[in-house]
């Protein structure tokens, strides 16, 4: 079975968020990047399913700042990158180029996450899978394959749901398909063996974005906090029913 | 050109996210000089409701291929009736999964985790979230057609009846892509990102046998109950209560954090919200620093105390 894994890389969970001058742009001075933690369980899974036979592949859509992620994604288990050349530009523009990869080179299971936490598009896994006509499992909190099926628990509002689909498909998870502590932290092995493994670079088709992005801005930050003695709670119940009026 | 607008069901009863997607609909329809067009799939609640919101015309699909839930099987659907510019979805579950493959499917520029109404219509401009509710990006679409899901909780419902009619809206759809083995919906409680007041809680509860002070609140309160990351990974809570930046973000009219110290990561999940209350024993917790009211105390004490006050107040 082939797998391709999205990742997107996105700046450390930690990461001050700030724009640029012309607010047209994120500043990225000073920015970690990571794997999105999101994508992170979906690789994992991946990785697990090398047991039974899976060859799986990462695909980042990305310049060269992101081959350091791709490294660490290699050392975590995958066994082949592909970097597409491109500043991504929007949603549509990552899927019209990981469809195009998986046109050329046939995978049976697409892993994504479900949100990348930069832009939080919440879009690229759907896009992909409806440019090729795929089946779609959103928020996958479990999965396993059977011969051509993936049997999936995907999170519906206010529970779960089993399921089953055909493969190719292509399933966007978030914790749950596989736990934290099964997350894989890289050993000096996977590391060094990571370095040899190869990393291709595929140049960009060229497509053209559906979204344009004007401007950004920090949210505003909230007036200071009103304390209240751990003895005084009839004061907090005042507050919140006259003041802000939220009880 | 008229709006169109997925009116979410479960159970075959519109949901609260639906109804908050149609009156977003609504707005853009004002600004546009149209009308609202909902569509609805196996719906057995009344189009009343959505008149209310402002739907003028309601499309009732009715088809055993769409008795479960498949992105594709809908959008095939939907899109096979969608005859203007502009759709809106919710953003629940269904409608995060739906958007982009509908989008996909008509070739729409898509805009998710929208914040609030257009401020142009064309080229369609909206300002969204973005870098997990630390920033707001202003989008703009890039085609002729866009398709918005709007970020549960933070447009909110918006009265606007409206005489509406429906109709029964014929599809033909190629089959179900998805077989449903199982499903499980907690009957009862609340749906953490629908909801208007959460309670949540974190590693100052010490363990999960003190959380019955946690439910007793929310349940006097009628909110939802949440927790933070640490809690659902060591088992005290399910996932399905992790909020932050790796679990749901929220945005409910109140927020009651306890015991929770207030991790950039947990923040980000819930900054959204309107008041945003804390209850910590520490006074340098770094969650005061990002709340509109707060406690220095042990939950455990103050947890009951309030619980009985606001009792009192309810009467
Ligand atoms: C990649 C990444 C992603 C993450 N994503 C998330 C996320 O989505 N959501 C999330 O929540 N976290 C997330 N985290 C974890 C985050 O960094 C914090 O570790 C976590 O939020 C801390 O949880 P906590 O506040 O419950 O526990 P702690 O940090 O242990 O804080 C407990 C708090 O309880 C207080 N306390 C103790 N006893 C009492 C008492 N008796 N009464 C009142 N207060 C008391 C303490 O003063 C302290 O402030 C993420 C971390 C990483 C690295
Ligand atoms: N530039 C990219 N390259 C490869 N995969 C991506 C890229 N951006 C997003 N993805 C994948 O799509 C998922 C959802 O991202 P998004 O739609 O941007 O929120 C991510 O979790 C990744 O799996």
């Amino acid at each position: 079975m082939k797998i391709l894994v999205c990742i997107s890389s996105v700046p450390d969970t930690t990461s001050k968020i700030s724009f640029t001058a012309d607010q047209k742009s994120f500043d990225t001075t000073g920015i970690q990047w990571v794997i999105n933690p999101l994508d992170e369980f979906a690789l994992t899974k991946a990785v697990q399913l090398q047991a039974s036979g899976a060859q799986v592949t990462i695909a980042t859509v990305g310049e060269t700042i992101v081959e350091p992620v791709m490294r660490k994604a290699l050392a975590i288990g995958a066994n082949d990158a592909i970097r597409i050349n491109a500043n991504p530009q929007d949603s549509y523009t990552v899927a019209e180029e990981i469809v195009a990869l998986v046109k050329e080179n046939g995978y049976d299971l697409i892993l994504c996450g479900k949100e990348s936490l930069d832009y939080n598009g919440n879009a690229v896994p759907g896009l992909v899978a409806s440019m090729l006509e795929y089946p779609f499992v959103n928020a996958c909190i479990g999965m396993e394959v059977q011969g051509n099926t993936a049997n999936c628990t995907r999170e519906i509002d206010g529970g779960k749901e089993k399921i089953s689909v055909s493969l190719p498909a292509v399933i966007a998870g978030q914790k749950g398909l596989v736990e934290e502590n099964e997350l894989i932290i890289p050993n000096m092995r996977g590391i060094m063996s990571a370095r040899t493994k190869p990393l291709t670079v595929k140049e960009a088709s060229s497509s053209s974005a559906k979204v344009n992005s004007v401007q950004f801005q920090n949210t505003p930050g909230r007036g200071a906090v009103k304390l209240v003695d751990a003895s005084n709670l009839d004061e907090l119940v005042r507050m919140l029913h006259e003041d802000a009026k939220v009880i | 050109m008229s709006i169109f607008v997925y009116a979410e069901c479960a159970e075959g009863t519109y949901k609260k996210s639906a109804l908050e997607a149609v009156s977003y609909a609504k707005t853009v329809a004002d600004l546009a000089g149209t009308d609202v067009i909902a569509i609805s799939v196996n719906a057995t609640d009344s189009s009343e409701k959505l008149y209310t919101y402002g739907a003028t015309k309601v499309l009732k699909i009715t088809n055993d291929s769409l008795k479960s839930f498949s992105a594709k099987a809908y959008a095939e659907a939907l899109s096979s009736l969608f005859t203007g510019d502009i759709f809106v979805f919710p953003g629940s579950n269904e409608g995060l999964s739906l958007a982009p493959y509908f989008a996909g499917k008509v070739g729409a520029a898509l805009h998710t985790n929208v914040l609030a109404a257009p401020t142009q219509l064309s080229p369609f401009t909206v300002e969204r979230k973005a870098f997990s509710g630390k920033g707001i990006m202003t989008a703009q679409s890039n085609s002729d057609k866009t398709v918005v899901a709007i970020s549960q909780n933070a447009y909110g419902l918006k009265d606007n009846p409206v005489q509406g009619s429906e109709e029964a809206a014929s599809v033909s759809v190629s089959g179900n892509d998805v077989q449903v083995l199982s499903h499980e919906v907690k009957s009862g409680t609340l749906d953490l990102k629908d909801a208007e007041i959460v309670v949540s809680a974190g590693r100052g509860m010490k363990g999960p046998e003190n959380w019955g002070m946690i439910e007793d609140l929310a349940q006097l309160l009628g909110a939802a109950t949440a927790c933070s990351k640490p809690v659902s990974d060591i088992g005290w809570r399910p996932h399905s209560e992790h909020v932050g930046q790796t679990g749901k973000a929220i945005a409910p009219k109140l927020y009651i954090a306890v015991g929770i110290s207030g991790a950039i990561q947990h923040l980000a999940g819930v900054n959204g919200s309107k008041t945003i209350v804390v209850v910590n024993n520490d006074p340098e917790a770094p969650f005061f620093k990002s709340a509109d009211y707060g406690v220095v105390g042990d939950a455990l004490q103050v947890i009951p105390q309030l619980t009985e006050k606001i009792k009192a107040l309810k009467g």
